[in-house]
């Protein structure tokens, strides 16, 4: 049952935009999202669709799995929609009631914020739909690595993350073992009410904690004898490069976002 | 020869549970020359897997010496050229790998000592060939059976090239299968690579694949030996309560049961066999 997890939703592929370089990428997520609220109407955001799903396309990531991604925030979708409907104030009623009411300027807001953070939502997906994890990390390091000259932790920070990325498989399959065995000792996770579940639970947490602090011990004693001591006098085996798919995708969007930022400021 | 490990009156206590002090070790005098392919054999807690520890600096003795390449492990100076002589493999193939893909795990090791990059590729590439993982660098290691694992972490040591492997028990969580293929990559470290080998055990049949066998009991080296030596002595390792190999057992048996004088040194099937079919002709 925990199997279903995946964490980050990466979908390995070939496209192009799978080989645009992790920072390029984070960077052009970074200014997409500065892009989306310069945005001011229908023009602007029509040409940002037609960019978003572009890269879709390109991406070769199914468009059902982009839709599905909007599920989780469909709640506050609606209540963002239902807030900006009736609380923003305007000249022209279209619908008038007791204490409710509705102007234009309300459908028009809401439309839009709706539009943003479904926007929003689905262009960062974008990003871990099409990049490894660790190729997230390696990304993150790199960007964030002049940060090292504040004595910032960036190189142990993005060691954490991998080894936690490294070993959510293996807990969870480690958690399913257990949940296994302590049903086979007649432990009942799935009747009464939330208190007796939440109990239920404490069985699973205590044998897993135990396991998870053996396991970072044995791992760092097998770390240190594998030479590890920091980011003293490292070196990567893979390099990031940024090549011609690069400079491309950073084309496009500079064009896209530029056109987005320039419409938005007409209102458009 | 020359030596590559020597512990010299080696002595090794640590505080138990009820704070009083267990002696773990108990003067162990070992020189293992370089090239060799010892198997280190033991009852659980006859302290063959705190030995393979000072081999590596992990754990310090309390008392004597331990020398790796004639350095002290002592001094911890000296403790990251200990380890990059003599490399570790542990038991439980799971808590030692570090990457989430398999050719960045075997890259681990040569990433910290500062390797350039082509050379870390090329080698980390040998290295999986070696051990027959090359197919499978770019998988998870969470998807690969338990001898996979472990052929990952010994492929990690070969890219380290080291003068000196420690395994502790490698097979120990492994099905017969995963054995095999461990005991097979283990063997080729020693004959291709000449790398030394202390191989920490507690199946027979991987110790007869030494070329030597040190027997440990109660913190101190029983017997110390060529295999055949060692497992024709059936009183003795039934005293440090090990088993011997099956070959051994059933020739021995039949000389207990029937008074037939077979030699009793055959270590593998078809040695015996041959003794069998000679005694039944």
């Amino acid at each position: 049952m925990l199997k279903d997890i995946t964490i980050g939703q990466f979908f390995p592929g070939e496209s192009p935009v799978h080989r645009i370089d992790p920072r390029v990428k984070i960077v052009l997520v970074i200014a997409m999202i500065v892009t989306l609220f310069l945005g001011a109407g229908p023009v602007s955001y029509g040409l940002f669709i037609l960019f978003l799903l572009m890269v879709v396309h390109i991406s070769k990531i199914p468009l059902k799995m982009v839709v599905r991604g909007l599920k989780p925030i469909l709640f506050i979708v609606i209540f963002t929609a239902i807030l900006n409907l009736f609380y923003t104030p305007g000249d022209t009623y279209i619908f008038e009631w007791g204490f409710l009411h509705i102007s234009t300027a309300g459908v028009k807001t809401a439309i839009l914020m709706v539009l943003r953070i479904m926007l929003l939502i689905v262009g960062t997906s974008m990003l871990t739909y099409t990049t490894s994890p660790i190729q997230l990390t390696d990304g993150l390091e790199s960007l964030l690595s002049p940060l090292k000259k504040l004595h910032a932790p960036v190189h142990e920070l993005s060691m954490m993350m991998s080894i936690a990325l490294r070993f959510i498989p293996t807990l969870i399959e480690e958690t399913d073992k257990i949940m296994a065995a302590q049903k086979a000792r007649g432990a009942d996770f799935e009747s009464g009410n939330i208190v007796q579940r939440a109990k239920a639970l404490v069985p699973i947490l205590v044998p897993l904690f135990i396991s998870a602090f053996r396991r970072a011990d044995e791992l760092a004693t097998a770390m240190e004898c594998r030479l590890y001591r920091g980011d003293v006098g490292r070196t990567r085996m893979r390099q990031l490069k940024v090549t011609r798919v690069d400079y491309a995708a950073s084309a496009v969007c500079a064009a896209v976002f530029g056109a987005v930022i320039a419409l938005g400021r007409f209102g458009l | 020869m020359s030596e590559i490990i020597r512990t010299e009156d080696l002595e090794y206590a640590y505080r138990g549970e009820d704070g009083a002090p267990v002696q773990a070790l108990g003067g162990v005098n070992l020189t293992i020359g370089r090239g060799e392919f010892v198997a280190v054999l033991g009852h659980n807690g006859s302290g063959k897997s705190t030995l393979a520890g000072h081999f590596n600096a992990i754990r310090l003795p309390t008392g004597g010496k331990v020398y790796v390449d004639l350095m002290d492990t002592a001094d911890p100076e000296k403790t990251y050229e200990v380890r990059k002589t003599c490399a570790m493999v542990f038991q439980n193939p799971d808590n030692q790998l570090v990457a989430t893909v398999v050719e960045e795990d075997v890259a681990f090791a040569l990433e910290n000592l500062g390797v350039p990059p082509d050379e870390i590729r090329r080698r980390v590439d040998d290295a999986l060939r070696a051990v027959g993982m090359y197919e499978f660098r770019r998988h998870a290691p969470h998807m690969l059976s338990g001898g996979q694992k472990q052929r990952i972490a010994i492929a990690g040591v070969i890219a380290m090239m080291p003068r000196c492997v420690v395994l502790d028990e490698p097979t120990a969580m492994l099905d017969p299968q995963g054995r095999r293929e461990v005991m097979q990559v283990v063997r080729e470290l020693n004959a291709r690579f000449g790398i030394t080998v202390i191989l920490i055990t507690h199946h027979m049949d991987e110790a007869v694949q030494a070329s030597r066998v040190v027997v440990m009991h109660a913190g101190k080296v029983l017997m110390d030996g060529a295999p055949r030596e060692i497992f024709t002595q059936v009183d003795a390792l039934h005293g440090a309560r090990l088993t011997v190999p099956q070959t051994v057992e059933v020739l021995s048996g039949l000389n207990r049961e029937t008074g037939a004088d077979l030699p009793i040194g055959a270590l593998t099937v078809d040695e015996c066999a041959d003794v069998l079919e000679k005694y039944l002709a």
